[in-house]
């Protein structure tokens, strides 16, 4: 077995790099893209902590294989700012006290961010639904899903093209 | 299937900080040429926001905006001496250590200010903005910038500031074994309301309110934080936490946190949190602290709430389904009376 080129696009950027085989996404991620916003927590599928979306389906990316990742859209939370503004999951985040020591965060927008990209307008059950993947330690789990509600509330508030 | 409802509550008592051989903490803080102030601590946030509440405390004394305090918490190697982050005491210990510091930096700064307008030190104020005036004359005023700056090139001076909190160590009595092991007590009640399910031994917490008296919220949202957070840590504590039960033996068992059981966002209960205030004397502007506790008191009142419900007394923790059942099918064959 030998090591492939594999391209893809992270955050709407090309990338082509030398992945070896059985390499897992998140650590290309982390350490060949440095895009360490991306958490390694359990590293078997449980937490929920490495959550990115592979064209637009949120993934773990320690079950990825990186070498499957070619062709591909990437994101990580990296990627949800745009333009220096902050998203709205990130907004309500920071004003909903939705973390604390900060290791599930980038997973829990991840994972919210792919339901509001699908259900703009969620009910708190799709909510609790989407988020029931990711372990939070800290907060409760209430601030979170408050956040992901006062998130939609926000864009639905927001012209379609900014969202 | 039945399921019945049931309402506990507890009330806690819980010490700010700890004995042992006495408890102390240090920090220390200079200026910057850029008329930041840099705290050097060696104590750690865990994500309970330490930092936060560090920078509100030393902005407040020194009289500056939060933004121009940088906390450093970096090594505990060449840092100034933290018993550390654990018996709720970072607030209390820390937060004191910081209003010794702050204030001798700050009078520091103010000697400078006072040079460069002329005037006495203690005819000056600052007005938390980055400004120092001659009281009751805002026009004749200095930066804390310039005031920095003329210090370091100028008057070759540090503004500077050392604290330390130490709560010293207390040997009990000989004759009545009374000591004086914390420097405050914060209080705190918790009622749980709880639905058990007598065919699954489940046990759904519905609600989960609690009132906490922590001398005084120094930042109310983080307090809030720490009261959610812990409700839902002591219902995990009372209910779901632990590798037992494993059929036939250990190797069955949960081997890492992603087979150890906790509660998800789905299992949540609904939480209320009332925050009381009674200054304590010790504390840094009356605050207690508030970290462990939140974790504590639901516990007794679950288990409290489950008795209410269907009158077993489970003093084992966590409150399993299986001890659940266990218990009723000993009620039943011996019914209380």
């Amino acid at each position: 077995m030998r090591s492939s080129f594999v391209s893809f696009t992270l955050n709407g950027e090309e990338k082509e790099l030398l992945i070896a085989p059985g390499q897992r996404l998140v650590d290309v991620l982390r350490e060949q893209c440095g895009a360490m916003g991306t958490r390694n927590g359990c590293g078997q599928g449980g937490c929920g902590a490495c959550t990115v979306h592979v064209d637009a389906v949120p993934m773990l990316s320690c079950l990825v294989l990186a070498e499957l990742a070619e062709g591909c859209d990437i994101l990580t939370i990296e990627g949800a700012a745009r333009d220096r503004t902050l998203h709205a999951l990130q907004e309500a985040f920071v004003a909903e006290a939705a973390t604390q020591c900060g290791f599930c965060t980038a997973g829990m927008i991840m994972a919210a961010k792919a339901l509001l990209d699908r259900d703009p307008a969620p009910q708190r059950e799709a909510v609790v639904e989407a988020l029931s993947g990711n372990v939070c330690r800290c907060t409760g789990y209430e601030p979170i899903i408050a956040a992901v509600l006062a998130a939609a509330a926000m864009l639905a508030r927001l012209p379609a093209a900014a969202a | 299937m039945t399921r019945l409802r049931g309402r506990g509550i507890s009330a806690v008592n819980y010490p700010t900080g700890m004995n042992l051989g006495g408890d102390p903490s240090q920090a220390l803080i200079h200026a910057t040429t850029t008329g930041n102030f840099v705290v050097t601590l060696s104590s750690v946030d865990l994500g309970q926001g330490l930092r936060t509440i560090m920078t509100q405390i030393a902005a407040e004394v020194l009289g500056v905006p939060p933004e121009s305090v940088i906390i450093d918490t970096a090594d505990t190697d060449t840092g100034p001496h933290c018993m550390g982050t654990f018996a709720s005491r970072a607030t209390h210990r820390i937060g004191n250590a910081i209003i010794m510091a702050a204030t001798e930096a700050r009078n520091a700064l103010l000697d400078v200010a006072g040079e460069e307008l002329e005037v006495a030190a203690a005819d000056l104020e600052t007005d938390g903005d980055g400004r120092i005036a001659v009281k009751g004359v805002p026009g004749k005023s200095i930066s804390v910038l310039d005031a920095a700056l003329a210090a370091h090139f100028k008057y070759g001076r540090t503004i500077s500031g050392r604290g330390i909190y130490l709560k010293p160590r207390s040997y009990p009595d000989f004759e009545t074994g009374a000591m004086d092991p914390d420097s405050c007590q914060a209080h705190a009640c918790t009622i749980a309301e709880v639905e058990v399910d007598t065919e699954t031994g489940e046990v759904r917490v519905l609600k989960l309110t609690s009132a906490y008296e922590i001398g005084r919220a120094l930042n109310p949202m983080m307090v809030e934080q720490q009261i959610v957070g812990g409700s839902w840590m002591g219902m995990s504590h009372a209910l779901y936490e632990t590798t037992e039960p494993y059929y036939p033996d250990r190797a069955h068992g949960p081997v890492d946190f992603a087979e150890y059981l906790m509660p998800g966002p789905a299992d949540i209960p609904q939480y209320d949190a009332v925050i009381l205030e009674r200054p304590s004397a010790s504390g840094p502007f009356g605050a207690k602290g508030i970290g462990e506790m939140t974790a504590n008191s639901p516990i007794p009142a679950i288990a409290n709430a489950i008795f209410d419900a269907c009158g077993v007394r489970i003093d084992e923790l966590p409150i399993t389904p299986e001890k659940l059942l266990r218990a009723l099918d000993a009620a039943a064959v011996a019914p209380r009376r």
